[in-house]
């Protein structure tokens, strides 16, 4: 047992390198992860921006977050598909059947997802100061704002795990995801939600993302979080802690 | 005893409704090609499963290289490798890679030799830095060979290694196969195929409804050919008859 915890990381980082490698060779990833958040982000300042009041003269500011959480809604599904992939074509079953951790190779995944996502963060951040983003936030500042990211990012993860690990087809294990990439639209990422309709607002102003959201904004803008960022977190735990439950249960029942 | 690589004694499994495995009993010799032959849904997956460490047994008990499997699952998994009956390649990486891969995950001192010595092995070297989606059947299936030599195990596990593969690609993995039961390693081999038994196996047992009703050489099971009455010609049965005839006796009682 000693051995195999001692492995556990290196066996991890060997996992993580194969789906680094998987992601840099999948033009559709890319695409979808950092190009598409980016061309929103362009659509909606230069295009849109000029007609939403949100009550701030910069509006880059303003979208930021949400482009931020776009990017981590749209990357899920290819968690999800990675890991169908590997459990339908015996790769999982090669991994499992040699002397290594046990659950390196669903933690490389996840890990993986973590570390893309990342990049993507810095990526869309550095468009974002070209195009006008300016931030008052100091270093413990951003480092909540990667904090929440980070959460946000595993929460929604362990959610793509169950989906990849009990899927039955390539489509069911990436149809979860549709829900979850419109919760960035119904929610105050783009527009405040003062002027929605009132079973609408009610819906935005009380799911995970507006107080994601809300919570980055203040952090970025250098103003008091006040209550967002508990409510922020207290989603992102939840949801993480009641996901990583079920994608380990899919797993062991999966991987006996 | 000493010179037995795997002992499986009255191993039960059973999905949900289906009881697949009734009480299997098998022995393999250290060294020798042990073929396990049967229909598809006889259960020779699962048993490879349950040798391999990937499935729990519900009863009986399964010793591989002297470690039970439900026990010693870390053990077993030092001394073997297994090649799935899917080949269990990664597609998105190279040929080079995936043995890189591989070799690094056993922790070897020199994972990129390795995968040089493997990729010239098995005829790779050209197509060692193409992706694996590139490959043709046969290419695969010896890559994925390949894979589960690194790091030398004693024991290898094939799953239907052959199945899918154009009657050429079938010849290169026989080759691969005695080659490697002539330097040594114990290699446990399920088929669907007679022939591949016959031309590959020292021993050979047959898996029907669950149990294995026939266990022994080539030449033990001819022995168990109903013997011919009166025949004008000598002929000697096929591997195929003899199967027939066995499990067709097996369903009369």
């Amino acid at each position: 047992m000693e051995m195999i915890k001692k492995h556990f990381f290196s066996d991890m980082s060997i996992m993580l390198g194969r789906s680094m490698r998987h992601i840099f060779r999948s033009m559709d990833t890319i695409i979808t992860v950092t190009i598409m958040p980016i061309a929103f982000m362009l659509l909606f300042v230069y295009v849109f921006g000029g007609a939403i009041q949100t009550g701030t003269d910069n509006y880059v500011n303003y979208l930021l977050p949400g482009i931020l959480l776009i990017a981590i809604t749209s990357g899920i599904a290819y968690t999800a598909y990675r890991l169908f992939m590997d459990m339908q074509r015996g790769i999982f079953e090669r991994f499992h059947s040699m002397p290594i951790a046990r659950s390196a190779a669903l933690w490389g995944h996840v890990l993986t997802s973590l570390v893309s996502n990342a990049i993507s963060f810095v990526v869309i951040i550095l468009v974002a100061l070209i195009m006008g983003f300016r931030s008052s936030a100091g270093v413990l500042s951003w480092l909540a704002v990667a904090g929440i990211l980070a959460l946000f990012t595993l929460a929604l993860t362990w959610i793509a795990a169950i989906a990849g690990l009990s899927a039955k087809s390539v489509d069911g294990a990436s149809a979860f995801s549709y829900p979850i990439l419109f919760l960035p639209f119904i929610s105050s990422a783009f527009v405040p939600t003062e002027t929605m309709p009132s079973a609408v607002r009610a819906f935005a102003e009380n799911q995970p993302v507006t107080s994601i959201v809300e919570a980055i904004r203040s952090l970025l803008a250098g103003q008091p979080v006040g209550n967002d960022i508990w409510v922020a977190l207290a989603w992102c735990l939840g949801i993480l802690i009641v996901a990583y439950l079920f994608a380990m249960r899919a797993y062991k029942r999966k991987a006996a | 005893m000493k010179d037995t690589a795997i002992q499986v004694k009255g191993l039960q499994k059973s999905y949900k409704q289906l009881h697949v495995l009734k009480g299997v009993d098998l022995e393999v010799e250290k060294g020798s090609i042990f073929a396990l032959l049967g229909s598809n849904g006889a259960g020779k997956t699962t048993i490879v499963k349950i040798l391999t460490t990937l499935l729990k047994q519900d009863s009986g008990t399964a010793t591989v290289n002297g470690f039970d499997v439900a026990a010693k699952p870390d053990n077993v998994r030092q001394s073997i490798s297994l090649t799935g009956q899917f080949a269990a390649v990664d597609e998105i990486l190279t040929g080079r890679e995936n043995l890189i891969m591989i070799a690094k995950l056993r922790y070897l001192k020199n994972p990129r030799q390795v995968a040089d010595d493997l990729l010239n092995r098995f005829g790779l070297t050209d197509a060692a830095d193409r992706r694996v989606s590139t490959y043709s059947g046969g290419m695969r299936r010896r890559l994925d060979i390949a894979m589960s030599l690194i790091g030398k195990p004693q024991l290898i596990f094939l799953d239907e290694p052959t199945t899918g593969l154009d009657p050429e690609a079938r010849i290169e993995v026989w080759k691969v196969v005695k080659e490697l039961a002539n330097k040594g390693t114990t290699v446990f081999l399920t088929t669907q195929y007679l022939d591949e038994a016959e031309q590959l196996a020292d021993r050979i047992a047959i898996l029907h409804e669950g149990k294995i009703i026939a266990n022994g050489t080539l030449s033990d099971l001819k022995k168990l050919f109903p013997p011919a009455k009166v025949e004008y010609v000598e002929k000697q049965p096929s591997l195929e008859e003899i199967f027939l005839a066995i499990i067709g006796k097996k369903e009369e009682q």
